[in-house]
């Protein structure tokens, strides 16, 4: 891994938390995916969401960006209302543009890494910078370079995703949203996709990351990961938040009996 | 049931011996028979009237014909492209009339005969005499006589590129289709809006499963431009017919311009075989060049 860290991420200046979900409310059909979820987390915090599959972690994820839209309550992200603007005491939805224009501040990474696969790992990093940011292109390149160092891949500019293994792919992905310079950083299942060798390469990037102060919301399964990295975990039942605290303490001691089914399940399946 | 013994041990292995088809040699007998006497007919009728082919291949006429044939096909294919690539991502709008607007173009275009549709852009003006350029039920800002601005090639432009559009539509959203959802999500999340998601992510990857079916199209395009004729504009065939009408050499005449359709299908294969190559690039390539050796051989 590389350890020639040239730019810190440091946590924006902002009073408050710089993720703050309230009272957030999502249906799919029939079904309430999101029951009135509230999440907030601080500059600098590492947040993991954990829970069962279909508990709504994903969704609480992808509403941060509005890849889902919510039905009720609120998402600021660095103070800023998400999705929505405030006018004359009624809620409006942002137009297209303003939304995109809200994301290139939210870095993403998803299970699936989803890399352009027309593009080489260079241009799926510079795309966004140049296309949207309006960054000249040898600025935007020197800087993906610097990126794909910090990621340990400096050596594979050239090459196109399925020239790569799964856990290098995601670890484009990862240099892909850092490119945007975003405040905070989602993790959507990140590693659940990948061959258990890869995990630990990805996993150490994020953990780089972590120490060089970046805000992430992280869903995973990765209980390791998230006893070590996380500073706070929100655990997820059945689209409600069942337990939530510092990670040390609920993944040693959880109180709520589905965290502890779901834990020593989890555990289990680990050893 | 019954006991099989076991195989008789030997010093050394058996030789395998060839395989004859006997079947493929009655084909191939009955194929080069077939070959032969067409190439003896060729040769030997003197009413395919070789020297009157090659008289006329050359001659201005058709040489003039071969152009207009070829402005028309390129012109309504632009067409078809552009305004297919609109219909086609207009049909995956979640706004039902956008969606339901593409699909009753497709629907028409596609269910009527590109004959037909000729026909009835050449008689307009029984329809539309007069065509006024101004605000609907408004004032006007220019009128013009339908003969006049529908003329038989405007009419053979807009036959042929709205026919063609509506069979671009269909291919350009089963392209749009074919790329994963997750590349849109991930062009979403970095922010780009949604014309250079479509422009920048979903066409490129879209371009292996849309040309092989474009360069169909537009083979098909060159060959439809044939019906032009009917509107009296003077394209290849339409200028062999105009030629023949005077010397009744029908079947010479004809064979030039077949000959002059094979010679331009075939490079129009050739260009297709190169942007599938060029395309493929970033995906699997061995694969895509056999696809396209196949293409090559169905469009030839």
């Amino acid at each position: 891994m590389s350890t020639t860290t040239t730019t810190t991420t440091t946590a924006r200046a902002v009073s408050g938390p710089m993720v703050d979900v309230r009272e957030v409310r999502k249906h799919f059909g029939h079904i309430e995916v999101l029951k009135s979820v509230d999440l907030a987390v601080q500059p600098g915090e590492v947040c993991c969401l954990l829970g069962r599959s279909g508990s709504g972690k994903s969704t609480l994820l992808r509403c941060i960006n509005q890849l889902e839209s919510i039905d009720a309550g609120e998402i600021f992200v660095a103070g800023e209302r998400i999705g929505y603007e405030e006018k004359r005491g009624k809620l409006h939805p942002l137009s297209d543009r303003a939304v995109a224009r809200q994301r290139r501040s939210i870095g993403m990474v998803f299970q699936r890494f989803n890399l352009f696969s027309h593009m080489t790992a260079l241009d799926n990093i510079i795309e966004s910078p140049t296309g949207v940011l309006r960054t000249s292109r040898s600025t935007a390149k020197a800087r993906a370079l610097e990126l794909l160092d910090r990621v340990g891949l400096a050596d594979r500019a050239d090459h196109y995703p399925r020239q790569l293994s799964g856990g290098q792919q995601q670890r484009v992905a990862i240099a892909r949203a850092l490119a945007m310079d975003p405040a905070v950083m989602l993790f959507d299942e990140p590693t659940s996709a990948l061959d258990p060798e890869l995990v630990g390469d990805v996993l150490g990037v994020m953990r780089d990351l972590a120490a060089d102060g970046m805000t992430m919301v992280v869903v995973t399964h990765e209980i390791g990961f998230a006893r070590e990295v996380a500073d706070t975990v929100v655990f997820l039942d059945g689209g409600e938040v069942v337990e939530r605290g510092a990670a040390s303490e609920v993944l040693t001691a959880p109180e709520h009996a589905s965290t502890q089914a779901f834990l020593s399940r989890v555990l289990r399946e680990e050893a | 049931m019954t006991t099989t013994a076991p195989p008789p041990t030997r010093s050394a292995p058996l030789p395998v011996a060839r395989q004859r088809h006997y079947g493929r040699w009655v084909v191939v007998v009955v194929l080069v028979a077939v070959g032969g006497f067409v190439t003896f007919s060729l040769v030997t009728n003197p009413r395919f009237g070789w020297p009157v082919v090659f008289e006329w291949f050359t001659s201005e006429r058709i040489l003039s014909g071969l152009l207009n044939t070829l402005e028309l096909t390129l012109i309504s294919m632009v067409i078809g492209v552009v305004l297919g690539g609109v219909v086609g991502i207009m049909r995956l709008s979640t706004n039902p009339v956008i969606a339901g607007a593409s699909w009753a173009f497709v629907w028409f275009f596609r269910g009527t005969p590109v004959f037909v549709q000729l026909l009835f852009w050449g008689s307009i003006s029984a329809l539309y005499p007069v065509i006024v350029l101004g605000v609907p039920f408004g004032p006007s800002f220019a009128e013009f006589s339908a003969n006049d601005l529908i003329t038989p090639f405007a009419a053979a432009i807009l036959g042929l590129g709205l026919n063609e559009a509506a069979y671009m539509a269909e291919i350009v959203r089963a392209g749009v289709r074919s790329v994963d959802e997750g590349q849109r999500e991930a062009a979403a999340a970095l922010g780009m809006g949604r014309a250079r998601i479509m422009w920048r992510v979903v066409l490129p990857q879209a371009m292996p499963v849309l040309i092989p079916p474009t360069g169909n199209e537009l083979i098909g395009l060159l060959k439809t431009t044939s019906m032009v004729a009917v509107l009296a504009f003077p394209e290849l065939l339409y200028s062999a017919q105009l030629i023949y009408a005077v010397n009744y050499q029908t079947i010479p005449l004809l064979i030039t311009a077949s000959l002059w359709y094979l010679i331009v299908t075939s490079v129009l294969s050739i260009g297709q075989y190169v942007l599938e190559r060029h395309y493929g690039r970033s995906f699997s390539a061995r694969v895509s060049r056999k696809k396209t050796a196949a293409m090559i051989g169905h469009a030839a």
